[in-house]
């Protein structure tokens, strides 16, 4: 493989797997719950449709947009939609008892509904697919570093490859590291764990397991929701396609948990990991598109191999939180 | 407390009890299984809300709602069952949902775990994770979890139910030095040398009520045994001589271990027969339910154990039905359960939940009396007609009230539900039958209609082997009575001769003499 | 020490149900679908201003309107149908199958390249035979496959079953990418076009009657497989509590894979049907997220077969008529997931108020002073 190659493999990798970053960091904060949200496609969508809507109708109605404006309200859109969708989850989940694997299926139909309705609306108004100009948007999202991206070392090209992005990738790296420490190292984040672990045992030490459920997994989906804005914004540059990837890119996220045991640490590496495994049939000379597409499910099939891995070992950490997908109450007396 | 009552339905748990907790003492609370112990000190821990009564501490009379309100008082409780998360270390679980100023310091919560823990004499690692420890180790954190927020009250439900005696030394040293420092310590117990050894001053419960309080250096085990199991009472169970009297069941050196790796039943030897209702006495999780699991296949047992089967022989009334085995006698450990069934072992146990085991509480009478039988006859199809004849036969017989056999038995109240699950079992015919807790939450009525049901049994020839918590009941009903003790064999007395107190004595480990067979 | 602080039991109490009169959760259920029709009215106005009840007629127009719409409702709710008669099994076992997409589309795989190979050297009646029985085989293997580690390690049956669905899509890429026809156009078009051989043969005139057939023929199959065998008496006890199996002297491990072997087999045949006797091609859009849907199905039906016919058409009636409102009123078909959203959390969340009922009461004064 010759330089240009890895390097181009390396950023495809790195923009890939950003995408499912945020939806396996949200998913992971859910999942530290107890409350296992099958419906991250669908909030992915919803956080994708709303970021590109805001901004469409802003950069329609005033000729200048103000990026910061732009920023703004398409982050705060995305968040906010993908969060009522969890929302929406929580509310089945924990309030109406609802199965959790039901519900965010159900979660995803509809997530994916909203989502390519409005966008397929978006395109129309637009005047065709691919015809949606968030140009001041996406231009925002898509701003690069100026001096460090185009730093060089001799023939290789160190900074395109460490710096170029846009803000989302390195907000995603802080995020996961935030989220690491809100689970290690705080109050809040040792009470959340108990509660996905043992409900029970957290509810009689006092903590308000319904509170600590709903804010997990609402928060949760707005940052998976991040996920579908980056893709939106970032990836696609600013447009809507009706083809379903973000869906795939939602079940990715949910492998990638898998694949990361739970820890937001493990989730920067193996995003990007899943990113290269999924773009490296591109860059491996005289690949049929047959053998592109077995090469494609690797992702899938390391993740069910960590799966078989952490069940045959039987690790206590390694093991998902033992409440996944339970609903849980109070027994009446 | 003053007048303290709680009721659960028609129950009483605890009928109008006074009771004082002095600073700077340990006292035992003791009593039988059901006597209303545990229930009292949940309504000051904030598990139940009593219905009448009060509660004062300290002089200031108090409303206690919750586990919550109760810590704010100084009071905390170590339950039988730990509450703890086990993929977390034990000062993470002793920090857990408290709400300190400042962010999360975990080096400075195990540094205070360390204090509190060379202050009273514990040895505990507070970084490691409860998965990796043992039930005393668990139990430490509990109690170090209850110290770190304050507490100085503590009570502890059955402490040493669960230790090795080792262990219950270690603890008691704990205990003491704790009083030393002040705090007030009850111990909910029905062990009486440990009541002896460990406390200032025993309150004893019986059915709900308070008998009284002694010091304990004023009492003796037998003045103690007379207070907790009060005078026999008379219940006229129906009690025929059965002859002839085969030896059915041998159980030999039967060794269990529970998951913790502890021997749950440490070699365990006894004979049932034919004809007879052997009693098992014990104070709960003495190894009851092990003994009876073991010989019904669903328990390993230690290589060493045996448990015989001797088959009646053919001109037994109870002969019929069941698979042949061995007329000298057959191993029945190592079998699957559903041999041991079909050679004619039955259990009917009736776990704490009622439906936990014995029955699928979605389905019908019906669909539940072909539970162990359901493979029988040709073809893949289900044969409903036995079950649904044995369903009408069963409704009828023990006056089950339910709207239709196909009503799913969840929605039947208890007493009716443990007449299913011990009519099912009759109805297999079985040459040995075993019940635990059969008239569990029974009303006297439906109890009776179930012992008469057990000496039909017996009657017919079968051995019964009758797991009971009721020493009026288990003195009455039964020919001889097994008592366990910590899953030891602690004797075997006749039931027509032995008296409640040489019974109650021996299940507390008093007087150990391996009684004649 | 600080007072505690004095809580009142909470105005409103949730008590689990112990029964319900049937008709009156049917009523709930009724109750729900009835608002959900609202709030999908209520969107459909919002968004486009039309009338409502136009929208509706539209759609049941689109759905039943004319023969051919009502044959192509049919024939989807039946797909519909024999994925969610396949997962009553495993449901009722409380194992998690999540897996059925890929089931089908193994199943689908297998049917089409039979198809494509076999295409000539077979008659029909014996190609269909031996494509049934191939996408049985590898439904059923698909299914068995983490129901072996779910019962040797307790693998987590929901992730891993999520996991094989990508598998069996990739597969499937690689599939059409073997069998593109014509070359470059990625696809593989209708599979012997010219010849049928290997197509579903009409039956009554119909094509999609023999549909009808085998998936009413698995429905009551599947009903009486639950509630008249051993083998369904064994998965309704595992599902109640494998400690009572246990008791009962019921192997677990066998329980889980063989019933994991048989709901894989028919969605593995449902993946022949909707080849064979459907779409005459394979592509990823073969199982159409039918394998997700259908959980839904067999959820809310109780694993009653018979009822999941009722939501099977339900939801079939509301994809076709979406797609015809779409073009009448220039609307696009997604608007009809829209509307299946809506009407599934209405459904889900009413089977709340079938198993709890909420209990209003006075608060109380403090009573332990």
């Amino acid at each position: 493989m010759s330089m240009t190659q890895f390097v181009s493999l390396f950023q495809a990798a790195i923009v890939f797997g950003t995408v499912i970053l945020y939806g396996a960091m949200g998913e992971i904060l859910t999942e530290k719950s107890g409350n296992l949200n099958l419906g991250v496609p669908g909030i992915m969508y919803l956080g994708g449709i709303a970021g590109l809507a805001a901004s469409f109708f802003y950069e329609l109605n005033n000729p200048a947009p103000n990026p910061a404006v732009c920023l703004l309200l398409s982050f705060l859109a995305a968040f906010a939609a993908a969060a009522l969708g969890g929302l929406l989850f929580s509310f089945l989940t924990i309030t109406l008892r609802a199965n959790q694997n039901v519900t965010g299926l159900a979660i995803t139909i509809f997530g994916g509904g909203v989502a390519n309705f409005f966008g397929g609306s978006l395109n129309t108004l637009a005047g065709g697919v691919g015809q949606i100009s968030v140009a001041a948007t996406s231009a925002v999202y898509r701003a690069k570093i100026p001096g460090l991206s185009s730093l060089a070392i001799g023939d290789f090209p160190l900074g395109n490859l460490l710096f170029g992005y846009g803000f989302m990738a390195y907000l995603a790296i802080a995020v996961a590291i935030v989220l690491w420490y809100f689970l290690t190292r705080t109050r809040a984040g040792l009470n959340l764990r108990s509660v996905g672990e043992n409900p029970a045992t957290a509810d009689a030490a006092g903590i308000n397991v319904t509170r600590y459920q709903y804010l997990a997994t609402c928060i949760g989906a707005g940052i998976s929701g991040l996920g579908g804005l980056y893709y939106t914004m970032d990836y696609i540059k600013g447009t809507w396609g009706n083809d379903g990837t973000i869906e795939s890119l939602g079940w990715l996220a949910l492998a990638l948990v898998i694949f990361s045991v739970w820890r937001p640490l493990n989730t920067i590496w193996g995003s990007y990991l899943f990113g290269a495994l999924t773009w490296l049939y591109f860059y491996i000379p005289n690949l049929t598109r047959k053998d592109m597409e077995l090469f494609k499910m690797l992702p899938y099939l390391v993740t069910i191999a960590v799966l078989i891995l952490i069940s045959t070992r039987k690790k206590r950490e390694n093991q998902p939180p033992a409440h996944l997908g339970l609903s849980y109450f109070r027994e009446e007396r | 407390m003053r007048g303290v009552t709680k009721t659960f339905g028609s129950v009483i748990a605890n009928d109008r009890i006074d009771l004082d907790i002095r600073q700077g003492e340990i006292l035992s609370l003791l009593g039988e299984n059901g006597s209303g112990k545990t229930t009292l000190m949940n309504m000051l821990s904030g598990i139940y809300f009593p219905d009448s009564g009060e509660i004062t501490v300290r002089g200031q009379p108090v409303t206690i709602r919750s586990p919550k309100d109760a810590f704010d008082l100084g009071i905390g409780m170590i339950h039988q069952h730990f509450k703890l998360v086990d993929v977390l270390t034990a000062s993470e679980n002793i920090v857990l949902g408290l709400k300190e100023k400042g962010r999360l310091n975990l080096r400075e919560v195990s540094a205070r775990v360390r204090e509190i823990c060379g202050k009273y004499g514990f040895s505990i690692d507070p970084d490691k994770k409860i998965y990796d420890m043992s039930v005393s180790e668990k139990q430490t954190v509990e109690i170090v979890k209850v110290l770190y927020r304050g507490a100085d009250i503590l009570i502890l439900d059955e402490p040493t139910a669960v230790l090795t005696p080792q262990e219950t030394d270690r603890l008691f040293d704990v205990l003491r030095n704790m009083r030393k420092d002040g705090k007030s310590i009850v111990i909910i117990t029905h062990k009486l040398h440990e009541v002896m050894a460990i406390s200032d001053r025993v309150a004893v419960l019986r059915k709900g009520v308070f008998v009284g309080e002694v010091s304990t250096s004023e009492t003796d085990p037998q003045k103690l045994t007379d207070m907790m199991v009060g005078h026999a009472v008379t219940l006229n169970i129906n009690r025929p001589l059965v002859e002839p009297r085969p030896l059915r069941l041998e159980v030999k050196d039967l060794t269990v271990l529970t998951p913790e790796g502890v021997r749950a039943l440490d070699q365990v030897s006894f004979q049932a027969f034919g004809g007879e209702i052997l009693g098992v006495a014990g104070i709960s999780g003495s190894g009851q339910k092990e003994l009876l699991e073991a010989i019904a296949g669903l328990q390993t047992a230690q290589p060493g154990s045996h448990v015989i089967y001797h088959p009646p022989t053919p001109d037994e009334a109870i002969a019929g039905a069941h698979v042949p085995v061995a007329p000298d006698g057959e191993e029945l450990l190592g079998k699957n359960p559903r041999q041991i069934h079909r050679i004619g072992v039955s259990m009917a146990f009736v776990p704490e939940d009622r439906l936990g085991m014995g029955l699928v509480g979605s389905m019908g009478m019906a669909d539940n009396m072909m539970l162990k039988t359901y493979r029988s006859g040709r073809g893949p199809l289900l044969n409903r007609k036995p079950p649904r004849a044995l369903a009408e036969k069963v409704k009828q017989e023990l006056d089950v009230l339910t709207p239709s056999i196909n009503t799913p038995v969840r929605r039947l109240s208890g007493g009716n539900v443990q007449k299913v699950l011990v009519g099912r079992e009759i109805a297999q015919e079985p040459s040995v039958l075993m019940t635990a807790y059969a008239v569990r939450g029974l009303d006297i009525n439906t109890s009776y209609t179930i012992y008469n049901l057990l000496t039909e049994e017996k009657k017919k020839g079968v051995a019964v082997i009758f797991v009971g918590e009721d020493l009026d009941v288990l003195l009455e009903l039964c020919d001889r009575i097994l008592v366990l003790c910590a899953g030891h064999v602690n004797g075997i007395v006749d039931g027509r001769t032995a008296t409640k107190e040489e019974v109650g004595l021996m299940m507390t480990n008093l007087r150990k003499e391996a009684a004649g067979v | 020490m600080s007072a505690p602080v004095t809580q009142h039991e909470p105005a409103v109490r949730i008590v689990k149900r112990d029964s319900i009169p049937t008709w009156k959760a049917w009523c709930i259920r009724l109750l729900a679908v009835v608002l959900a029709l609202l709030l999908s009215g209520l969107f459909i106005f919002a968004v486009t201003h039309l009338n409502p009840v136009a929208v509706y007629q539209g759609m049941f127009e689109g759905a039943f309107g004319s023969e051919r719409n009502t044959w192509v409702t049919i024939r989807d709710a039946m797909m519909l149908l024999c994925v969610g008669v396949g997962l009553a099994p495993a449901f009722k076992m409380r194992f998690w199958n999540i897996g059925a997409e890929g089931q089908i589309l193994v199943g689908g795989i297998l049917t089409a390249g039979l198809m494509i190979h076999l295409g000539y050297t077979f008659s029909t009646p014996i190609l269909l035979c031996i494509m049934a029985l191939a996408s049985i085989a590898a439904g059923a293997l698909w299914g068995l496959i983490p129901a072996i580690f779910k019962a040797r390690w307790g693998t987590n049956e929901t992730l891993f079953t999520l996991m094989m669905n990508y598998v069996a899509i990739q597969l499937t890429s690689y599939c059409v990418a073997l069998w593109e026809n014509p070359a470059g156009s990625n696809t593989v078009g209708i599979i012997n076009m010219q010849t049928r051989a290997g197509w579903f043969p009409k039956i009554l005139g119909q094509d999609c009657m023999l549909n009808v057939i085998l998936v009413m023929t698995l429905t009551v199959g599947m009903f009486l497989y639950l509630k008249y065998t051993k083998q369904g008496y064994e998965i309704a006890v595992v599902g109640e509590s494998a400690n009572t199996a246990r008791y009962a002297g019921i192997k677990l491990s066998r329980v889980y894979i063989r019933t994991m072997a048989i709901s894989g087999a028919i969605c593995g045949l449902a993946g022949f049907i909707s080849v064979a006797g459907a779409g005459h091609t394979i592509s990823v859009d073969t199982a159409g997220g039918r394998g997700f849907t259908a959980i839904i199905v067999a959820w809310l039906a109780k694993f009653n077969t018979f009822v999941m016919i009722l939501i099977a058409f339900l939801l079939a009636f509301l994809e076709k008529g979406a797609i015809e409102i779409a073009s009448q009123f220039n609307l696009n078909n997604d608007a009809s997931n829209i509307i299946t959203g809506i009407i599934l959390f209405c459904i889900i969340g009413s089977e709340f108020f079938i198993n709890y009922k909420l209990v209003f009461h006075r608060r109380k004064e403090a009573a332990g002073k």
